[in-house]
């Protein structure tokens, strides 16, 4: 019997993870479930991209402890892995997917621009190139952005996103959007041209069971007092006890600040 | 003002004859590994090995009773102690969901006068779920609206579906529960081959979960 020819695949997942909760971890094995199951893909590898500190969110703690904390999360998984080089960075760069490109050819690395070396060594998708990356040949694993519903829906956020990135993103690589029942998630791709072009690049997948542990709530919970266990995993719940990382002062990091994309792109739309 | 000390999870006996119940071991088992990193929640599996189902309220009544024997046990050992200085025995209180709640109504399911003894004599924390109304069942109830006072409604804040239910489908579907389930439970599953399949006509179905 024929073995269907599978296109392996990546998923990237970036956001603040301030912290990384259950819900994060189970948007990998919903879209992992769901791309394997189409016959069409195999999931090889889920990749955790925690912003930096120079995105400016309020209540955004440091890298470092969002890292660690990703990676006490996914101790566990035989799969899912954290990377540090966005939350290296000095600057946000929001078209990230085009700089922290995760492809994982068997060449050796290409050398980044000045200023944005690498902490770890993988071959960088060109940004200049015009037409998509050539047909997968046997071995070339195609990174996909995996997501929820409120990603999706940043794109329409005016000044959020540049247009030719979320083309970009949507043309070259894809997008795996995970949504609880009755999102608006479909209509928003009819509503918008990008993403209607390319919607057989966007996998959205259905989250059954709602599971509404957000990050905000645990941060809110942690505040009061409240318990967070079997919301977080206990080696992220230990790790927060232990270094007091959530209060009413951290969450008022970043108050008043512009959120750097937004600063980044009304400027330059300004001048 | 409450000081909870201890949560106890007790396993329904096999004789309950729920569907896709897994035999009892099975079950005590598993919640004693979710719970192996708890220091303030056990499993209790009196219940499940009794000769036969018994009602809630009797559970209720045996756990009573073993609370109200550790307190004179320790009273014994401190003979010096004076009365007024006997600490009494906790309250016990059943923990349910809304849904259990709203159970109380369905014919035939409870004995009234058990009802009555679990709001009256003990009393109910009830954790909020989706789709369910607890204030709308205490209202339409006679006896839960007179012991109302004894009914603690908990708000969960952050909604979560998440419901046995669901886990046996999405194991008998080969998907994974990750996340949703402590691992040690996930891998105990695995290791004996439990909720492989859709057993849907294994046992009576009393009531939905």
């Amino acid at each position: 019997m024929d073995k269907v020819e599978k296109t392996e695949v990546v998923l990237l997942a970036c956001g603040s993870f301030n912290p990384i909760t259950n819900m994060h971890l189970r948007l990998f094995e919903l879209a992992k479930d769901y791309m394997d199951g189409t016959g069409k893909y195999r999931v090889i590898k889920g990749i955790i991209s925690p912003v930096g500190d120079a995105y400016k969110k309020k209540g955004l703690i440091p890298a470092h402890h969002r890292v660690i904390m990703a990676e006490l999360a996914t101790k566990t998984s035989c799969w899912v892995e954290v990377d540090t080089w966005e939350s290296l960075q000095k600057e946000h760069h929001q078209e990230k997917l085009e700089a922290g490109h995760y492809n994982q050819q068997q060449n050796s690395p290409v050398q980044e621009k000045p200023g944005r070396k690498r902490k770890w060594t993988e071959q960088r998708q060109n940004s200049t190139q015009k037409k998509p990356p050539e047909p997968n040949p046997k071995g070339v694993p195609k990174v996909k952005l995996l997501c929820g519903a409120d990603m999706l829906e940043s794109f329409g956020v005016p000044s959020l996103w540049k247009s030719e990135d979320v083309t970009h993103i949507v043309a070259d690589y894809g997008l795996i959007c995970v949504t609880r029942a009755g999102s608006n998630a479909q209509k928003f791709i009819y509503e918008s041209d990008v993403l209607w072009q390319h919607q057989g690049n966007i996998h959205l997948v259905t989250e059954w069971i709602s599971n509404d542990i957000s990050s905000t709530k645990i941060r809110r919970a942690l505040r009061r007092g409240q318990s967070i266990r079997y919301l977080v995993p206990d080696l992220v719940q230990d790790y927060i006890q232990k270094h007091d990382l959530y209060s009413t002062e951290s969450e008022d990091r970043n108050l008043g600040v512009t959120l750097a994309p937004l600063q980044r792109n009304t400027g330059e739309a300004e001048s | 003002m409450y000081q909870v000390i201890e949560g106890i999870i007790s396993p329904v006996n096999d004789n309950y004859g729920k569907k896709d119940l897994v035999p009892s071991h099975h079950r005590v088992t598993m919640a004693r590994l979710a719970l192996k990193t708890s220091d303030w929640i056990r499993v209790d599996s009196w219940e499940s090995e009794q000769a036969q189902w018994m009602e809630t309220v009797k559970v209720l009544r045996h756990h009573q009773n073993q609370l109200l024997r550790s307190a004179t046990q320790m009273e014994g050992l401190d003979p010096g102690k004076a009365p007024s200085d006997r600490a009494a025995a906790p309250e016990l209180k059943l923990l349910c969901g809304a849904d259990v709640l709203k159970s109380f109504q369905t014919p035939n399911l409870w004995k009234d006068a058990h009802i009555q003894e679990i709001v009256e004599k003990f009393g109910l924390v009830c954790v909020s779920r989706a789709g369910h109304d607890p204030k709308r069942y205490i209202l339409s109830s006679p006896i839960l609206c007179k012991y109302q006072h004894n009914i603690q409604l908990a708000r969960e804040p952050v909604l979560n579906e998440i419901s046995a239910t669901y886990v046996r489908r999405a194991l008998g579907q080969g998907q994974s529960v990750k996340y949703l389930l402590p691992d040690a439970v996930i891998a105990y599953i695995k290791n004996h081959g439990l909720y492989m399949t859709d057993n849907s006509q294994k046992g009576r179905s009393t009531q939905g979960n």
